[in-house]
């Protein structure tokens, strides 16, 4: 049997940016940082694809998990990093957990359009709510770390290595997840449910279980990117958001963990290069990608990386 | 009881906006089982179209009485040159693969027509408001209203009810209703499926345009005025049930009434609401109010 190396991969991944952090200019180290905010939303995608699911909505735990942790800071003035991680992703985690009952039982088509009603709910919310800004959203406090405030030319980097972090954790315990009998599942319900069942699994529960931890991963992650750009606004909830994600996992593909983190951050250069040369094309670039994708890679960049089996 | 009449008169427009702009979606969905996020390209490429053309029309000092003829034109031209292009040239390959993964190539195809109006339009809002200013206003229980809304809603009754009779009383109609039922056993009797395809789609898509240009004259066009009909008519159309002609006009209604209440009694609530009766409806009949239920595929 192969040796499995994704976790001796993560780790060293986390080294290099450890090591390399201090050295980077401030703006890499912020598209950086929402690479990993961002990946850790794609994760959660990442694992709803392997099942065959595809949701319109996800960032309702995004934008739940970002104004968790913003709320936290209105209210009690919280500001420290891990704090509003915890917040973020326990936060959407239980609005997962409940919502999760109801969409489990939805496959397909539906399992989108009902995650896109919700999710556009909370945009409907946040957007005639005075008390939280409405469109224009409000701003984060400065991040702190266990009470501290780093200076300006370390906040960046220490903010970065917490997002690398807490993004090595979440792949961890991802991939050992995919290889309990729970994560196995997932391929076998996208290739036939009802065998699933008479198998005497219940493809209903290890799709709730996946829910929970997509919506907890990107509640991490809404609040990662709300301390990190320091505000936040509606439209980290709107279909659009959503949209954005979905093209991140699909351009990584389900075959590792460390995919969706590449996908994200691969958006991430691509937006803010394209966004810089030309402001009008961004989007179709993004739209050709997609297709392109789609028609000749459907299984996302990272298979170009898999060798062929041998037949 | 005026502030009855108002939220009936509100929420009547407002429902027949509504409908002109999810029926195309209905349709495509009913026949071609497509998720059509490309719906609000259209009608956003159909408001900018109108949206211009009438300028020019009243710029060259033509009489504006035949304006609403040349916004109808301009969603006839963007449709036929653009829908055809995207179903031959792309869709059809893809008719073979799962519902979600189409509706992810219609998401890509939304991206590039979004910069490509940007490209050609520029990012410049435009006006034409002279077809909505030409009929002036009528009253209903003591408040104005634009006669213009009046234009909305016959073309609502008018597509709706044009679609209906199609369906039931015309060849190509009778015919298209064989494909939505099973497209297998039609394309075996003789029928030319692609055909229909392509017609439905385009057809399809000239509904988006044309709500697109006849809401033109009553907005000002800027870029990412599809993206929010997009989700909008999604919901109208999920409520009522995906490819389901009644159901759209239900939905239509039901979402244009809560909505005008909403905004007359409780404003804070009237995005939260629509969403939230597509929420509610996807969770006890997941097919719509209008629907059958569907065998298990094993």
């Amino acid at each position: 049997m192969k040796r499995d190396n994704t976790p001796l991969l993560l780790v060293a991944l986390f080294a290099v940016v450890a090591l390399a952090g201090p050295w980077m200019p401030p703006w890499a180290l912020f598209i950086l940082t929402i690479g990993f905010a961002k990946g850790l939303v794609a994760l959660g995608l990442m694992l709803f694809l392997r099942a065959g699911l595809v949701s319109f909505g996800h960032a309702l735990y995004y934008c739940a998990g970002a104004y968790a942790a913003g709320g936290l800071g209105l209210a009690f003035g919280v500001s420290d990093v891990f704090l509003m991680m915890a917040a973020g992703g326990a936060a959407a985690g239980l609005l997962g957990l409940v919502l999760g009952f109801l969409l489990a039982k939805y496959r397909g088509i539906f399992f989108g359009l009902l995650s896109l009603a919700l999710s556009m709910i909370l945009y409907g919310l946040l957007v005639k709510n005075e008390a939280l800004g409405s469109t224009d959203g409000f701003n984060i406090l400065p991040s702190t770390f266990f009470g501290m405030r780093p200076g300006q030319q370390w906040l960046r980097y220490l903010v970065a290595l917490a997002a690398a972090g807490v993004a090595l954790g979440a792949a961890l315990l991802a991939h050992r997840y995919l290889k309990t009998p729970l994560g196995r599942l997932a391929p076998a319900i996208k290739d036939n449910e009802i065998r699933v069942e008479y198998m005497g699994a219940s493809a209903r529960y290890a799709i709730h279980v996946m829910y929970v931890i997509a919506a907890a991963l990107a509640g991490v992650g809404g609040a990662l990117a709300a301390t990190t750009v320091g505000h936040i606004d509606p439209d980290m909830s709107y279909w659009t958001t959503s949209g954005e994600f979905i093209f991140m996992a699909i351009l990584a593909g389900t075959g590792s963990v460390v995919a969706p983190f590449a996908g994200a951050l691969i958006f991430g250069v691509i937006h803010t290069t394209a966004y810089d040369l030309s402001p009008n094309t961004w989007q179709m670039f993004l739209g050709v990608s997609l297709l392109l994708l789609i028609f000749f890679l459907p299984e996302g960049l990272w298979s170009l990386f898999r060798r062929r089996k041998v037949t | 009881m005026d502030q009855i009449l108002a939220v009936l008169a509100d929420g009547i427009i407002y429902s027949a906006w509504l409908f002109i702009a999810a029926v195309g979606l209905t349709l495509i969905y009913g026949v071609m089982k497509i998720v059509n996020v490309t719906h609000g390209s259209f009608y956003a490429l159909g408001a900018y179209a109108g949206v211009s053309l009438t300028g020019a029309w009243i710029a060259r000092g033509l009489p504006v009485e035949w304006s609403y003829a040349v916004l109808a034109a301009g969603a006839l031209a963007v449709s036929l040159i653009v829908a055809p292009l995207i179903e031959r040239g792309i869709l059809r390959f893809m008719y073979a693969r799962d519902e979600v993964v189409i509706l992810l190539i219609t998401y890509a195809l939304f991206l590039i027509l979004e910069d490509t109006i940007k490209l050609i339009w520029g990012v410049n809002p435009y006006f034409a408001a002279e077809p909505y200013a030409l009929l002036g206003s009528f009253e209903i229980g003591g408040l104005p209203y634009p006669t213009y809304n009046l234009i909305l809603v016959a073309l609502a009754v008018v597509s709706g009810g044009g679609l209906a009779w199609m369906l039931q009383y015309t060849r190509v109609g009778k015919l298209l209703v064989s494909v939505i039922h099973d497209p297998e056993v039609s394309r075996a009797m003789g029928i030319n499926v692609g055909r229909y395809y392509l017609l439905t789609f385009t057809f399809g898509s000239l509904l988006a345009a044309l709500g697109g240009s006849f809401t033109s004259p009553t907005v000002s066009v800027v870029p990412g005025l599809g993206v929010d009909v997009i989700v909008l008519s999604f919901a109208v159309v999920v409520i009522g049930g995906l490819g389901s002609l009644p159901g759209a006009a239900l939905g239509a209604l039901i979402v244009g009434i809560v909505r005008s209440i909403c905004v007359h009694r409780a404003p804070e609530l009237e995005l939260f609401v629509i969403y939230f009766v597509m929420a509610l409806v996807l969770a006890f009949r997941p097919r719509g109010l209008f629907s059958l239920a569907e065998p298990r595929k094993i």
